[in-house]
C-alpha cells in the first residue's frame, strides 16, 4: 500500500509503525453546584500545566534549541492570558459547568478565531490553543499525555501532533513522522527539520496500520505500508547512501575547496528557484554559480512584473548574504517554451530564436528583468550573466542597455550596486572569440550541455544518438582549455556551470586547466568537494 | 494618553514569539496599553488578542498608553518595537 503526501523534511525512514495515542479526551458536560471550588480546581490545573510546560521548556532547550523551545514559553503565557482565563472562569460560574467542559469549549472557540485567519502561520496557531487546553483537561481528569509504547525505534503516525506532544517524545525512538493533518508551518514540521527526522504530512493512513512495517520516502513524499522484501532491500541501500551523505556533510560542510597542494577553487551551486536556496546553504556551497531566472516566466501566465522579479531576486540575495549569486537572464526558447511569448514554431529550435536573441529584440522584456536585477543588487552580492552569446556586438549592446537601466534607476533615486557582468560560453563561436569577448566582461561560465551539442552537432534530446554523445570528447576538452586561456588573458575568472562541472572524473583536469569555479547541483557539492580535497596537483 | 505608531519590519510579522515578548514588556507597566492594526484594537497585555490581530510585515500598528507611568511605558515599548519588530 502506497500513500502520497507532502514532505516537510526529506530523508528515508524504515521501520515499524506506531500510531500515536492521544488518550481519550472526550469531555463530558457536568453540572456543578460549588462553582467557587470548580474555579479553584481549574486554577490549580492551570498552574500544574504551567509547571509541566516549564519543565518541557528546559527539555526542549537542551534538545532542539532556544528558537524551538520558545513555544513552550508562549504556551505558558497563553495559559495566563486573561481573555482565556476569564472566559473559562466566567463559564464555570455563570453556566455552572465543570472545569473540563469550560476549558474544552473555550479552547475550541479560541482555536476557531485563529483557524479563520487568512494567514497560514496564524492558522497553524489554533493547534497551540487546542494543545494548552488538552493539557489542562488531561490534568483535570488525571490522565497522562500519550507516549511511545515500544522498545525499538518507530515511525510515528498520528492525526496531528501538538508541539508539547512532539517535545515530550523520546527522540531516540523516532525514525520519522507521518501525520494526516498539519502544515509546513506546523511544529511537527519545524521540529522535524531541526531534529533531522524525515516527516510527511497529508497522509491518509488506514486505521489498522499499527505495528506494520513501513517506509517513509521524503524525496518522493510517499509512505509505503507492508512493502515487499525487495522494496525494503532497495530502501536499505538508499538509507545507507543517505547516512553516508550525512556523514560527508558533517565532515565536509564547512571545509574549504582546496587541493592538497593548496590550489583553491570556488564551488558554487546551480539553482532553479528561490525554494532551492536553503538546500544550497545546507549543502555547503559557498555561492550560487547559476541561478536560472526562467522559473519566474515558466510559473507565470503572463510576463512577470518588475516588482515580482525584484522580490524574488532580493529574497535570494538576502538569504545568501555576502556570498556570490550569479543570476542568468531569461533563457527560454528551444526546449523551454512559454505560451505568452507567442514564439513561432521552429524547424530547429535549438539553433533558433531563444535566450539573449529574444531579449535583444524585445527590449521591454529585457529591461524589466535588468531593472529588477539591479534593484535587487543593493541587497546582496549579485552578478548578472547572459546566455547564448556568439559575438562582441551582442555584448556591447547588452552593456549599453545595462547603462541605460542604471541611469534610469539613478534618476529615479533607486538604489543599486555595480554588478559583475558575465557571459555563458556555450557556442563554438564564443569559444573562438573568448579573449575578445572577455575584454567586455568580468567572467565566463561554460554551459557544457549546449556547448557539447553544438560542437559535436548532436541533438542532446535525440536518444538514438546517445551512444556517440560523448561529453569527454577531445574536441570539447580542447575547447575548455581555450576558454580558460582566453578568459584569463582578458582578465576574466572562468567557471563551468554545465553538468560536466559535477563530473568528478574530470575535476583534476579542470583544476589543471585553470578553472576558477565549478557550479554544480546542491546535492553534488560535497561529492565534488571531497574530490577536490583529495587531489594533489604537484604530482 | 500617549499614542505611538510603528510600521512592522520583521518579515514574519508579529508571530508567536515576538507577541509573547511584547506582551511581557507591556505587562511590566501599570497603565492600560492597547494595540491596534487599524481595524481591530486589543489589550496589549493579552497574548491571544495580540496574536489574533495577525499583524504582518508592512502593517502600521498604533499603540496607546493610558494611566500611571504612560510616558515610561510608551518610550520603553517604542524602543522594543524598533529593536525587535
Amino acid at each position: 500500500m502506497e500513500f502520497v503526501g507532502k514532505c516537510v523534511f526529506e530523508g528515508i525512514a524504515i521501520g515499524r509503525i506506531a500510531v500515536f495515542d492521544k488518550g481519550d479526551n472526550q469531555v463530558k458536560r457536568v453540572r456543578i453546584t460549588d462553582t467557587a471550588a470548580e474555579v479553584k480546581r481549574f486554577e490549580d490545573a492551570k498552574e500544574a500545566a504551567k509547571a509541566q510546560l516549564a519543565a518541557l521548556y528546559e527539555k526542549a532547550l537542551a534538545e532542539v534549541g532556544e528558537e524551538n523551545a520558545a513555544i513552550m514559553e508562549i504556551h505558558q503565557m497563553m495559559l495566563d492570558d486573561l481573555d482565556y482565563v476569564e472566559t473559562i472562569t466566567g463559564m464555570i460560574e455563570s453556566d455552572e459547568v465543570n472545569a473540563e467542559f469550560a476549558v474544552h469549549a473555550t479552547g475550541e472557540s479560541f482555536a476557531e478565531i485563529f483557524a479563520s485567519m487568512d494567514d497560514d502561520y496564524m492558522k497553524a496557531r489554533s493547534a497551540d490553543v487546542r494543545d494548552i487546553s488538552s493539557r489542562v483537561i488531561a490534568i483535570l481528569s488525571g490522565k497522562n499525555a500519550g507516549g511511545i509504547d515500544s522498545d525499538e525505534p518507530v515511525i510515528l503516525v498520528a492525526d496531528d501532533l501538538a508541539p508539547s506532544e512532539t517535545v515530550q517524545l523520546d527522540k531516540s525512538k523516532i525514525l520519522g513522522f507521518v501525520t494526516r493533518h498539519g502544515s509546513s508551518n506546523s511544529h511537527t514540521a519545524i521540529l522535524a527539520r531541526t531534529m533531522n527526522i524525515p516527516a510527511l504530512i497529508g497522509i491518509d493512513y488506514p486505521a489498522d496500520c499499527n505495528g506494520k512495517m513501513a517506509i517513509v520516502d521524503g524525496a518522493k513524499g510517499t509512505f509505503i505500508i507492508d512493502p515487499p522484501m525487495s522494496v525494503i532491500d532497495e530502501y536499505h541501500r538508499k538509507f545507507e547512501e543517505q547516512e553516508e551523505q550525512k556523514k560527508l556533510l558533517l565532515e565536509l560542510k564547512d571545509k574549504e575547496d582546496v587541493t592538497i597542494d593548496g590550489r583553491s577553487i570556488h564551488l558554487y551551486a546551480n539553482v532553479g528557484g528561490v525554494g532551492d536556496v536553503p538546500a544550497v546553504l545546507d549543502g555547503g556551497a559557498t555561492g550560487i554559480g547559476l541561478f536560472r531566472s526562467e522559473f519566474l516566466y515558466l510559473e507565470s501566465s503572463t510576463y512577470p512584473s518588475e516588482e515580482q522579479q525584484f522580490e524574488a531576486y532580493k529574497a535570494v540575495a538576502e538569504m545568501m548574504g555576502d556570498k556570490k549569486v550569479v543570476i542568468r537572464t531569461l533563457d527560454i526558447g528551444a526546449d523551454k517554451q512559454v505560451d505568452y511569448f507567442d514564439l513561432a514554431k521552429e524547424e530547429n529550435p535549438a539553433m533558433g530564436y531563444r535566450a539573449i536573441r529574444i531579449c535583444l529584440t524585445r527590449p521591454d522584456v529585457f529591461k524589466t528583468q535588468l531593472r529588477a536585477l539591479y534593484r535587487a543588487s543593493a541587497y546582496g552580492n549579485i552578478s548578472i550573466m547572459f546566455p547564448m552569446i556568439i559575438s562582441e556586438s551582442e555584448v556591447i549592446r547588452i552593456k549599453e542597455i545595462c547603462e541605460e537601466v542604471k541611469s534610469e534607476l539613478s534618476s529615479e533615486g533607486k538604489e543599486f550596486k555595480e554588478c559583475e557582468i558575465g557571459i555563458m560560453i556555450e557556442t563554438p563561436a564564443a569559444v573562438m572569440l573568448a579573449e575578445e569577448l572577455g575584454r567586455h566582461v568580468d567572467f565566463f561560465s561554460v554551459g557544457t550541455n549546449d556547448l557539447t551539442q553544438y560542437t559535436l552537432a548532436i541533438d542532446r534530446q535525440n536518444a538514438a544518438l546517445d551512444n556517440i554523445y560523448d561529453s569527454h570528447h577531445p574536441a570539447l576538452l580542447k575547447m575548455l582549455q581555450m576558454i580558460v586561456d582566453g578568459g584569463h588573458k582578458s582578465g576574466c575568472w572562468v567557471g563551468i556551470c554545465g553538468e560536466l562541472g559535477a563530473d568528478t572524473t574530470l575535476t583534476e583536469e579542470f583544476l589543471r586547466m585553470g578553472f576558477d569555479e565549478l557550479s554544480v547541483s546542491p546535492s553534488m557539492i560535497l561529492k565534488v568537494r571531497k574530490t577536490i580535497r583529495s587531489i594533489d596537483l604537484s604530482k | 494618553m500617549i499614542e505611538i505608531k510603528y510600521t512592522i519590519k520583521d518579515p514574519m510579522g508579529i508571530h508567536a514569539r515576538p507577541a509573547g515578548e511584547l506582551v511581557k514588556a507591556c505587562a511590566a507597566f501599570p497603565c492600560k496599553i492597547m494595540i491596534s492594526n487599524g481595524t481591530k484594537s486589543m489589550d496589549a497585555k493579552r497574548i491571544m488578542g495580540v496574536m489574533s490581530l495577525g499583524v504582518k510585515q508592512g502593517t502600521e500598528i498604533s499603540m496607546s498608553f493610558d494611566g500611571e507611568q504612560e510616558a515610561e511605558a510608551s518610550a520603553a515599548i517604542a524602543a522594543f518595537l524598533e529593536e525587535k519588530l
